[in-house]
């Protein structure tokens, strides 16, 4: 098999993975070694797919030979599909030449689960050790922790790796033990706990001697499948956010299911993906990490899921309008950050600006916020936009309105006249 | 004061030379043009020659003032903001005789469209941070981009950094001007004409695996092409190895031996490409 096709097989079954980021890690170039990683916060994406999803890494399977049979997974067991694996030695080429043409950030290397934990885990630092040490690769590297892993392993692992990631996949154990048979709970937050240990330990090492070897200094992150159990929104987002607080993790994904496979136990396969409430994860995803909102602020026991009609700052806005009016001239950041339509940046740009004189409400836009949503819950100088009248009802839909173009379009559909039904 | 139009050089010095001389002469200025972009009108005009001292010393009473307008201007210049000139000379204007105050104000009027076309050239710099292709060369790397914006002065530190090692080239063709790196030094120099050598075998061979990588880490039931554009704009593919077409994959001499890419040749995985769909070579451009 020649490497074109390994690399088809092993990209195809390498793809359902959300993870793909280059962020975090601030390497400067070395004597003698080919890289280094992005200085930039955001790290640096190097083209993006027909489904829009960033490609930084080279995002790869060590082999998708796999002795667990997840039910949800394309590289189960029990799947009749190719099989195939990478020599160390082609994987270190694909990569050391894919990143001198600028194609990608570094690699991502996860792997299916061959032989054992174990031993899938020594493949895989075989093969990183291999890049970095006689290809001298000083990029980017993310590297899966498979759950089960012995400590010594995911040790090794972390000195090669930037980040290194463990995925939960379903969100409850109820999912793991009818849908992943092979892997608990307790096998999946132990590797976690380890990292965020080692981590921090390996932080406090590099104050004390600074050639101390750094251990995932770009920390690490999970991925959470949304759509193949029956978990609602909050208790999802209440395990993101115990997962920040508690395992300092520096990303949750959410992959939305895309049903590859007929199963009696999961929704069946001409099931869209679901695209809006992966969506709405991530933007309060975003609210916990950057806006200072708290799991139980967004939802609670009454309502469980997110309004599919406007974003979940929104929602909360609509159900807090007691907070409101927001006076720009005068509010705290923190207060800025909760009204619909102002970000972190135009926060920031709001508190400096207004330092040089009153804002006025035309200023406002262009400060970057957006006012087709600030509007109803912003004054400036005690003065909203002008000509604005809205009732609680018209609110919710000026709101949903805003939101409308932004989001993907179910496909147009010719109307029939003479409707059979 | 009276009111005149400047002409100059084309250069960062020239540029600042206009302003020394506006303040010299006691003129407002309406409009400050390159030589070359230059029609000559009723209204009178002035030719500013450049002379390095007076525009060291324009910098260093703006240095002095606040050095992040330095940086603007140094940025500003280049920009692709029409008449980017006279919005950076009274940016200065403003700057000397109110005080740096007003540029906290994001959205004050002088300010705003010089950071808008700023932030612009920044946005468009690291995006091409990512999106820059190189091919190998026989040993150098070469790559060609066509951005709005001169990039080239921002783009250097990342790439020279990052391939230190390497020998390469990235040549702008929409200002036509090439950064040559090699052995640690740096330089832009103008260059008229460029055409990128074909490719070699093992290049040809990378190209390939590259599209099909590109092409299978798509997710077909989330293909969203709209989302795509958003973030990755299409006048950037036209330089990008996945959006070229057949023959770029394909050695001159011996059009046969390479197959072409994310073309299903049988004996790949049956189902798992994504084959000539929307994301297929020649549907791309």
């Amino acid at each position: 098999m020649d490497v074109l096709e390994k690399l088809t097989i092993l990209t195809d079954a390498a793809k359902y993975d959300a993870a793909c980021t280059s962020s975090g890690g601030d390497r400067t170039a070395k004597k003698g070694y080919i890289g280094n990683t992005s200085s930039s916060v955001a790290g640096c994406c190097h083209t993006f797919s027909a489904d829009g999803r960033c490609v930084t890494l080279l995002k790869v399977l060590l082999t998708n030979n796999c002795v667990y049979d997840c039910k949800y997974c394309i590289n189960r067991r029990s799947n009749d599909t190719r099989r195939a694996a990478f020599t160390p030695e082609e994987l270190a080429d694909l990569t050391i030449q894919f990143y001198r043409r600028n194609y990608i950030e570094g690699l991502f290397l996860s792997s299916g689960v061959f032989r054992s934990p174990d031993y899938t885990t020594e493949l895989m630092i075989r093969a990183l050790r291999l890049l970095r040490e006689q290809y001298r690769f000083n990029g980017y590297i993310h590297a899966k922790a498979i759950p089960g892993t012995s400590p010594e392993l995911v040790e090794q692992l972390g000195f090669l790796a930037d980040r290194l990631s463990v995925n939960i996949e379903l969100p409850s154990e109820a999912g793991l033990k009818t849908l992943a048979p092979d892997k608990t709970k307790q096998a999946i937050l132990a590797p976690m706990g380890q990292i965020r240990v080692r981590n921090q330990q390996s932080r406090e090492e590099l104050v004390k001697y600074r050639h101390a070897p750094k251990f995932a200094p770009a920390g690490q992150s999970t991925q959470l499948i949304v759509g193949a159990t029956q978990d609602t929104d909050f208790h999802i987002l209440r395990l993101t956010q115990g997962l920040y607080d508690r395992y300092r993790l520096k990303r949750v994904f959410y992959s939305a299911y895309v049903p590859v496979v007929e199963h009696a136990l999961l929704p069946s396969k001409d099931v869209k993906p679901p695209l809006l409430r992966e969506h709405r994860l991530y933007q309060a995803d975003w609210l916990l990490r950057f806006y200072g909102f708290r799991a139980e602020e967004l939802l609670d026991e009454a309502h469980q899921d997110f309004d599919p009609r406007v974003d979940p700052k929104c929602s909360w806005a609509l159900a807090h309008l007691d907070f409101f009016p927001v006076e720009v001239n005068t509010a705290d950041y923190e207060t800025l950050l909760r009204v619909p339509g102002v970000g972190v940046t135009s926060a920031r740009r709001i508190l400096t600006a207004r330092r040089a004189g009153r804002l006025r409400i035309e200023s406002l836009p262009k400060l970057g916020v957006v006012m087709k949503r600030a509007q109803y819950f912003l004054t400036a100088s005690g003065k909203v936009a002008d000509g604005l009248r809205f009732t609680p009802d018209s609110l919710l839909r000026g709101l949903i309105a805003a939101e409308q173009p932004s989001l993907p379009q179910p496909p147009m559909e010719q109307l029939s006249l003479f409707d059979p039904a | 004061m009276t009111e005149m139009i400047y002409t100059y050089d084309g250069s960062f010095e020239g540029f600042l030379c206009c302003i020394f001389d506006s303040y010299a002469n006691k003129e407002v200025l309406t409009a400050i043009f390159r030589d070359e972009d230059f029609a000559p009108s009723l209204f009178a005009s002035r030719w500013i020659p450049t002379d390095r001292d007076h525009a060291n010393r324009v910098l260093r009473k703006i240095v002095k003032v606040s050095p992040y307008t330095v940086e603007l201007l140094q940025k500003g210049f280049l920009t692709c903001l029409p008449e980017k000139e006279i919005h950076l000379y009274r940016l200065v204007v403003k700057l000397l005789r109110e005080g740096p105050g007003f540029l906290r104000n994001f959205s004050d009027e002088t300010l705003y469209p010089v950071i808008t076309a700023v932030r612009h050239l920044n946005g468009e710099a690291h995006l091409l941070k990512g999106f820059v292709r190189f091919s190998d060369l026989g040993g150098v790397l070469g790559g060609e981009i066509e951005p709005k914006n001169r990039v080239l002065p921002l783009l250097r530190s990342h790439f020279c950094a990052r391939y230190q090692n390497e020998r390469f080239f990235l040549y702008d063709r929409t200002h036509k001007e090439a950064l040559f790196y090699a052995a640690g030094k740096a330089v832009i120099r103008p260059l008229e004409d460029f055409q990128m050598a074909p490719p070699d075998q093992a290049e040809a061979n990378y190209r390939i695996l590259w599209k099909r990588f590109y092409d299978t880490i798509a997710i077909k039931e989330r293909y969203n092409p709209r989302c795509r554009m958003t973030n990755m704009p299409k006048r950037y593919w036209g330089t990008m190895t996945e959006f070229q077409d057949e023959r770029y994959f394909t050695v001159p001499d011996s059009p046969a031996a390479a197959p072409a890419p994310a073309v299903p040749d049988g004996r790949s995985a049956p189902g798992k490409l994504p084959g000539p769909g929307p994301s297929g070579p020649g549907s791309a451009l």
